[in-house]
């Protein structure tokens, strides 16, 4: 029996049967992929247009990039401006999660709603609203401002994510720490957190992210010489189809991609040893 | 059967009392500090907004700024546009996006996987990067334009980008994990002894598919389209970068009268509008889904 | 020095309401310093509740818990010093053995030279010595246990919670460890209290049995006069199988089916009359006097193995079983389906319970 009328279920429908399935499949996946990563190729491409593949191969876009000095700003103050926001939203949104979780009250329920709502209200509404508040407060294109808004910006994801590690977590191991003489606070830290410990750097990791690809909020807040990366690449696509956009596209597909295998890495749990 | 204690009178009730609510409180007020910032950031200056919509410019309350919106033919014809793109955004996804999910939920975990990685690798790739890459592949001398016109498919380019067509293909492509995520989710969780025992009473593959897969799905494929629908009738960055100015939307709108006209009345007016459809989107598909639970609030321990 | 290995533990009028509900109703409850108590009853019972309420982790409505001369009821759990061991065990996954077993004496302070000994002898009193560099997760499950209760015991708690912990062990493996929980007990010397829904494991285990159900104390008292004298009928028939038959009190001279009963000393109170399959046997014509008579027709014979069951219907329509060993004696004189037999209940295993034949109580 080849592999065409092998059963791929219990209902003995073959693959055969399900050729069509597994087409349709493939090709959207395809189609999800490609675009994300057929930048990469292009932008060593030396023509205008970024051919693909590059007919000759050159790296005068990166060139480009890497020499100029509004650029190279722009992406020094993205990676601040995300480095700043995990470092806000992380403890924040864990002991949200951890609190919530916890205590059994009913307003909890409420209160997880309302800290998600940032994620359901358009951006556009959000980045108005802070740029109004901004302008009064003097707090447009500053570090402060924009760490600010990306924090409320990333924590529903982090959020969400720690508060499902919890969940998928056996609260009877900090039980156990109290009874054996632990307050609730060591026991949390010396026994829950390191087992939740993925989700935290999940959390941390899509804070990095959220802060690091923002646009809209950014184009309203962000200014100058504290533009973000993502602010200035929007500005200059208005315009034209620049392909030095295509390098920093490179680049940051590099970052987050290292950031992404970083959590994987941290998040591996290990063995405490007396 | 004994006589139920009378509770106020027991001892240490109501120091006991006082601890609960103590230790309640203090659990609680974790959470301050996200709450803190989401008040600050987000409630405060989207209500100040709100606020300013209601009064026109000489700084009287009135409804001005609505009555302007509802009766100029160019704010409807954004509306209508923001709709019709949400829609078929919406639309495609679905078409696409449910055989996509049920083939992952059909192959075995460890293939799964490494397909969930390509839907979920958009994620951590930046929205404006993938739109950027579309409107390189899309453009007149782009990717899809250059091998059309070699392999002898057309011969004049073309017009993919800045119009509703490059619009679509890259709103599609940044919504399509959207949905396929809860609804792969969903799908995995049937338990296939649903599918077998319809097997087993007669059903055909087809049927059984039809008959007890499909209704079963629908609650992640609702939620799925209620984030992406949502996502879309505020989504600014793909339609601006793709549409080429022809494809309005009310975000854009938005930003476009802040950015150039400093017209906050009519902005925050607009806001008002698009806050109150998403809303009552949200709110429609939380009678028919439940979507607190697709997203996951505290259980209490 | 001096210092007693256990304490006894006072409860009063404990009470715990979850709206409407009483999970723990008004109750009292003296355990005794260094006694085995089971907290027994079925799901829902409270139990549960009442151990947690012991070990901190639920807080009650009122009332007072005195661990010797103090009043912990307002204390926190991590300061209460009762050792703990949960149903599913709670090893922390991210440490060895070792160190799980080491966690409290760190917290209390203790230096690595000073903890390491004891760790070792915590090991060597649960069977497990070497095993400290192990990982949790190459453990068996019953090596598990053991490793939880070391931890539970290793700072010498004068005090011993248990939760259901042989619940998740197979059959075997159960009734092993209980007979090892029991020599610990005894090595050890501190209060235990011990939680379960198996009746067989609490009348193996136990100095004295608390039966409880919906919140209240049914019976406290030791497993043999538990098992002998139930209180009431949730107590029979939680207890060892039991039939309950209605009893005519004739003000005070009791009779069943128009004949009157024989009775143990001091017991003739009570509205139900307690048959224990295992106390009927088959009389031949002669007629002893010191047993209650019960005539009725053979209805069913079941083997079960060890023992087999003989299905009786009484004269009046009641159902009783008879549980006879199966032994070659008692086997070929074992009667056939539709033969007329006598049943005897010796006078002193003869009892009589308050309650209504619906298992309820009044």
């Amino acid at each position: 029996m080849n592999w065409f009328q092998r059963p791929a279920s219990e209902t003995q429908i073959t693959h055969g049967g399900r050729l069509w399935l597994y087409a349709v499949g493939v090709l959207v996946l395809a189609f999800l992929i490609i675009p994300t990563l057929i930048v990469i190729p292009m932008s060593f491409s030396e023509s205008q247009y970024l051919e693909f593949p590059p007919r000759v191969w050159a790296v005068r876009w990166y060139e480009n990039y890497f020499g100029s000095v509004e650029w190279m700003t722009a992406t020094w103050v993205s990676i601040k401006a995300a480095f700043w926001t995990v470092l806000v939203t992380t403890p924040i949104a864990t002991m949200a999660a951890y609190g919530l979780y916890v205590s059994n009250i009913r307003a909890a329920r409420l209160v997880f709603v309302l800290l998600i709502t940032p994620m359901m209200v358009p951006v556009v509404l959000i980045a108005i609203g802070v740029f109004f508040a901004y302008t009064r407060l003097k707090l447009n294109n500053t570090m402060l401002g924009l760490v600010l808004a990306h924090s409320v910006l990333a924590l529903p994801m982090a959020l969400i994510v720690i508060s499902a590690g919890l969940r998928s977590y056996d609260m009877n191991q900090e039980r156990v720490a109290r009874s054996l003489g632990a307050s609730r606070m060591k026991a949390f830290l010396v026994v829950t957190l390191p087992q939740i410990r993925f989700s935290v750097i999940t959390g941390a990791l899509l804070a990095f992210i959220v802060s690091f690809d923002e646009v809209i909020v950014a184009l309203f807040i962000s200014g100058g010489d504290m533009s973000t990366i993502t602010r200035s690449m929007f500005l200059a696509l208005r315009d034209q189809i620049d392909p030095t956009i295509a390098s920093i596209s490179t680049v940051m597909i590099l970052i987050t991609t290292t950031v992404f295998l970083l959590a994987q890495v941290l998040g591996k749990s290990k063995k405490v040893g007396k | 059967m004994k006589p139920q204690p009378v509770l106020s009178v027991g001892a240490n009730a109501k120091a006991l009392r006082k601890d609960a609510q103590r230790e309640r409180l203090l659990l609680f007020g974790l959470s301050f500090p996200a709450l803190l910032i989401v008040l600050l950031v987000i409630v405060v200056p989207v209500g100040w907004l709100f606020w300013l919509s209601l009064f026109n410019d000489a700084g009287v309350l009135s409804t001005y700024n609505y009555s302007r919106m509802l009766e100029s033919k160019s704010y409807l014809r954004i509306f209508k546009t923001t709709f019709n793109v949400s829609f078929l955004t919406t639309l495609i996804c679905v078409l696409i996006g449910y055989p996509l999910a049920y083939f992952l939920s059909q192959i075995s975990r460890r293939w799964a996987a490494l397909g969930l990685i390509a839907v979920l690798l958009p994620f951590w790739t930046s929205l404006l990067v993938r739109t950027y890459a579309w409107l390189v592949v899309l453009q007149r001398k782009g990717l899809v334009n250059q091998w059309g016109i070699e392999l002898g498919w057309w011969e004049t380019p073309l017009r993919l980008v800045h119009n509703l067509n490059g619009t679509l293909i890259g709103m599609v492509h940044i919504m399509l994990p959207f949905l396929v995520l809860p609804l792969y989710g969903s799908m995995r969780s049937i338990d296939f002894d649903y599918i077998k025992a319809a097997a087993n009473l007669g059903a055909n593959p087809t049927k059984a598919f039809w008959y007890v897969f499909f209704p079963l799905s629908l609650p992640g494929l609702l939620a799925g389209i209620t984030v992406v629908f949502v996502l879309c009738l505020g989504f600014f960055v793909t339609p601006a970068v793709l549409g080429g100015g022809k494809v309005i939307m009310v975000s854009m709108k938005i930003e476009t009268l802040i950015d150039l006209f400093f017209n906050f009345g009519t902005a925050s007016a607009l806001g008002v509008v698009l806050l109150v459809l998403t809303l009552g989107v949200l709110f429609i598909a939380h009678k028919l889904v439940s979507l607190d639970k697709v997203l996951g609030s505290g259980d209490g321990v | 020095m001096g210092q007693e290995k256990a304490l006894p533990i006072k409860i009063q009028g404990v009470t715990k309401t979850y709206g409407s509900i009483y999970a723990l109703n008004d109750v009292d409850l003296d355990i005794h310093s260094g006694e085995f108590l089971t907290l027994l009853g079925p799901s829902g019972s409270g139990k549960t509740t009442l151990l947690m309420v012991l070990a901190g982790f639920n807080r009650p409505d009122c009332g007072s818990v005195r661990f010797g001369e103090r009043e912990i009821i307002r204390m926190p759990p991590h300061k209460r010093d009762v050792g703990m061991v949960f149903q599913n065990y709670a090893l922390f996954p991210h440490m060895d053995v070792a160190a799980n077993i080491g966690f409290p004496l760190k917290l209390r302070g203790l230096a690595k030279e000073q903890i390491r000994p004891r760790v070792d002898e915590a090991l060597a009193t649960v069977q497990l010595e070497g095993y400290g560099a192990r990982g949790v997760d190459q453990l068996s499950g019953g090596q598990k246990q053991r490793v939880a209760l070391a931890r539970a015991i290793v700072f010498n708690p004068r005090i011993l919670l248990m939760d259901e912990p042989l619940s998740a062990l197979d059959k075997k493996l159960r009734e092993r460890m209980q007979i090892e929980l029991r020599h610990l007990h005894e090595k050890l010397g501190m209060t235990t209290v011990y939680v379960t829904h198996d009746q067989r494991e609490a009348l193996t285990m136990s100095d004295r049995i608390a039966v409880i159900n919906d919140g209240c104390l049914m019976q406290l008292d030791k497993p043999r006069a538990i098992y002998d004298q139930p209180a009431n009928a949730f107590v029979a028939n939680f207890i060892g199988e039991s039939t309950l038959l209605p009893v005519d009190q004739n003000g005070g001279a009791p009779s069943f089916g128009g004949v009157a009963l024989k009775l143990a000393q001091g017991s003739a109170d009570g509205e139900l009359l307690l048959l224990r399959p295992e106390r009927l046997i088959f009389l031949d014509d002669d007629d002893r006097a010191e047993f209650n008579r019960f005539t009725g027709v053979v209805r069913e014979v079941v083997y079960q193995g060890e023992s087999f069951l003989v299905y009786i219907t009484l004269a009046g329509g009641y159902e009783v079983a008879v549980r006879s060993v199966s032994q070659r004696h008692s086997i070929a004189a074992a009667p056939d389906v539709g033969d007329q037999v006598v049943l005897g209940l010796h006078r002193d295993e003869t009892v009589l319970i308050e309650g209504s034949t619906d298992g309820g109580m009044d």
